[in-house]
């Protein structure tokens, strides 16, 4: 037993006793397993890079560079940027002239409606969770549960009922419609991720502020909120990732002009008769991923960061 | 005037009530303690008066106003938590400004103020520093200093110094009240501490189960417990508390059957009214003499722990029928385990509890 635990040790698989000591062997885990993780993301960008007989070679291209000879020739590819050039603008009928393909506008739609609706689900949630943490009302689990029947069932059963009611209210197809949608889903979630964040806080703290002469408004904006930004930057995030992906209802209820990324993606793909394009959905999903990597890398340090700075011991 | 009165003042959660029908008044200048176990509701009266919590009934008066109506930015008070409450994204310094901040007061004054006291409680080389990076004792002080940064009505201390150690809490103790005794306010200070309250307190208050059990100044309900409770709760080691029949009371002194043998001791005046009873006899620890025969005054008990504390020595004894009697005796006065012990209350320091637990006196 003891041999096995010195060889894990030796290994850094095992800790001696020390605190804080990640071993190289233990690091080494968790980047393998971290790897397999990111593995088909990377191999999305790769395809974004590769020409586009290279796309379904056999054998497979596996890197775009020989990594100074490790890697034999036929598994090389030569990187080139045409295909995200073809994902704005590219020959649609055979023998044509290259047309714009309105990506632009459905990134634009994208960017706009998921980070609008996201925002304004902050706002509102955070507002209610507020309340609903401070000054609970009679049932007010009861409450809390209702809000969140809204996402128990799956988008395709709830979205007969939401295209009927946008029908007859005639927000199909409107920015609009798609972005009160998408709020109403994010404030199910926002309201009870920044409720378990309110309900972490001293009250002492807002107590005191009261005492100090402060009125409720500035309770919550000056003394509340500062210590849940780990809590916003995280919904937040959540948020934009979810609804950013979001297809079902993108599908059915946006128009051509309001139509959202991953619907645009799966009509470009399918159209043209030529058979899956893989260069370019990979471009396009490359593309697509930029937005959130940005956002998550940039709120990282406030998801990391400790709620109350330590002043509050329990 | 900085005064606080609270009249009849009931609050009920629900069934339960926190504090039925308390009355307290504290004149300018004062520091009174609200001292009792936890759950006595004393931090409930604080936050009734402080506003945090509204009163089921009665009045809140501060400054010879009713106030239960209005909100605690309203009622011109400061206020210590126990946990300190300090802004967390705040530095110490806006921490001990933000009252002032509400005040409208000139940035320049603000700052001669905040360095003001800043320098009375030491925390002028931590203005910059936010509150999770410094010590405990100097959280403790900031939440002090943003208190006495104003001139409220009123200061409330909520268990001030519950969360120091011994040594702090030593300090703490005399810097509170030296800077309370410059202020000339109306203060109150919750505390479950009796020894904080004995050493801060012009009067004490004592709470059991949302009830006011005695007020009175520090010597008062050491030396003139109202009851049972005041009694047990206060002095350390506790008050020796036994059960006896009250035979007879001649010329002030009390016959009575304890332990199952006949003790005569000189009582209160009030006793002879007393009619044969049972009755609770409290004699301190520190009251006995020791005196080497018995006699019809003395107890007799068996020396069964000692527990030397420095200059005195506290000894566990048990009577014939199994009563615990603590007795304090001078280091000098050596007592072996199993020692037969005879024991002499004072007269002076024996208190006689009726039936009910009140205590009979003059």
């Amino acid at each position: 037993m003891s041999n096995l635990s010195d060889l894990l040790e030796k290994l850094g698989l095992a800790r001696k006793g020390g605190v804080d000591n990640a071993g190289w062997g233990r690091t080494l885990v968790v980047a393998i397993v971290s790897f397999i993780y990111f593995l088909p993301v990377l191999m999305i960008i790769f395809t974004a890079f590769k020409p586009q007989d290279a796309a379904l070679s056999v054998p497979p291209t596996l890197s775009p560079t020989s990594l100074f000879g490790l890697i034999p020739d036929q598994y090389v590819f030569t990187p080139t940027l045409e295909n995200f050039g073809s994902v704005f603008s590219r020959v649609m009928t055979a023998g044509g002239q290259p047309e714009p393909t309105g990506f632009d506008r459905f990134f634009f739609n994208s960017i706009v409606i998921s980070s609008v609706s996201v925002l304004l689900a902050l706002v509102i949630g955070t507002l209610a969770s507020y309340g609903f943490s401070r000054y609970p009302l009679k049932g007010n689990d009861t409450y809390l549960f209702i809000i969140l029947t809204t996402r128990m069932l799956p988008a395709i059963v709830v979205i007969i009922p939401v295209i009927l009611m946008f029908r007859v209210v005639g927000l199909s197809g409107s920015y609009l419609g798609i972005i009160m949608l998408y709020t109403a889903f994010n404030l199910a979630f926002t309201i009870w991720m920044m409720k378990s964040f309110f309900d972490e806080l001293s009250t002492d703290v807002e107590d005191a502020a009261r005492i100090d002469g402060s009125s409720e408004t500035k309770v919550f904006f000056k003394i509340c909120l500062p210590q849940v930004v780990a809590g916003l930057a995280a919904t937040f995030v959540f948020g934009l990732i979810l609804t950013w992906n979001e297809f079902l209802f993108a599908l059915l209820l946006t128009g051509v002009d309001t139509r959202t990324v991953p619907v645009a993606m799966n009509q470009a793909v399918s159209s043209g008769g030529r058979g899956t394009d893989w260069t370019l959905l990979a471009s396009i999903e490359t593309l697509f991923l930029i937005p959130v990597f940005l956002v998550t890398f940039f709120l990282q340090g406030h998801l990391l960061r400790g709620v109350t700075f330590g002043t509050v011991k329990r | 005037m900085s005064t606080i009165e609270i009249r009849k003042v009931t609050k009920k959660f629900g069934e339960f009530q926190a504090v039925k029908d308390a009355d307290l008044s504290v004149k300018a200048g004062e520091v009174v303690c609200l001292l009792g176990p936890s759950g006595c509701g004393k931090t409930t009266t604080l936050r009734m008066i402080a506003g945090l919590e509204s009163a089921t009934s009665g009045d809140v008066l501060i400054a010879g106003q009713r106030m239960n109506e209005l909100s605690p930015e309203k009622r011109d008070i400061a206020m210590v938590f126990q946990f300190y409450a300090l802004y967390p994204a705040l530095t110490v310094g806006e921490n001990i400004a933000m009252p002032l901040h509400y005040e409208g007061v000139s940035p320049a004054e603000k700052k001669a103020r905040v360095g003001m006291v800043a320098d009375i409680l030491h925390l002028t080389g931590v203005l910059d520093r936010l509150p999770g990076h410094i010590s405990e004792g100097e959280k403790q002080r900031v939440a002090v200093a943003r208190a006495i940064v104003r001139d409220p009505n009123c200061f409330l201390f909520d268990e001030p110094l519950s969360r120091l150690d011994v040594e702090l809490r030593h300090s703490m103790r005399g810097q509170i009240k030296g800077v309370l005794s410059n202020l000339s306010k109306a203060t109150v200070i919750v505390t479950h501490d009796q020894l904080e309250a004995l050493t801060m307190a012009d009067r004490i208050a004592i709470m059991r189960d949302g009830v006011i059990e005695q007020v009175g100044t520090p010597h008062e309900v050491f030396a003139k417990p109202a009851n049972v409770f005041v009694a047990s709760f206060i002095g350390t080691p506790q008050m020796n508390l036994v059960e006896a029949d009250l035979r007879s009371v001649k010329d002030g002194k009390a016959e009575l059957t304890f332990d199952g043998a006949p003790l005569a001791i000189t009582v209160n005046p009030a006793v002879s009214a007393l009619k044969p009873s049972k009755v609770t006899i409290g004699i301190r620890p520190r009251a006995f003499a020791p005196v080497s025969k018995a006699g019809k005054s003395t107890i007799t008990a068996m020396a069964e722990l000692i527990e030397p504390m420095g200059a005195e020595t506290l000894i566990h004894a048990r009577t014939k029928s199994g009563n615990d009697i603590r007795v304090v005796v001078p280091r000098e006065k050596r007592v072996k385990m199993g020692e037969v012990m005879h024991l002499e209350p004072d007269a002076a320091q024996t208190h006689v509890f009726a039936d009910g637990g009140k205590a009979v006196r003059a």
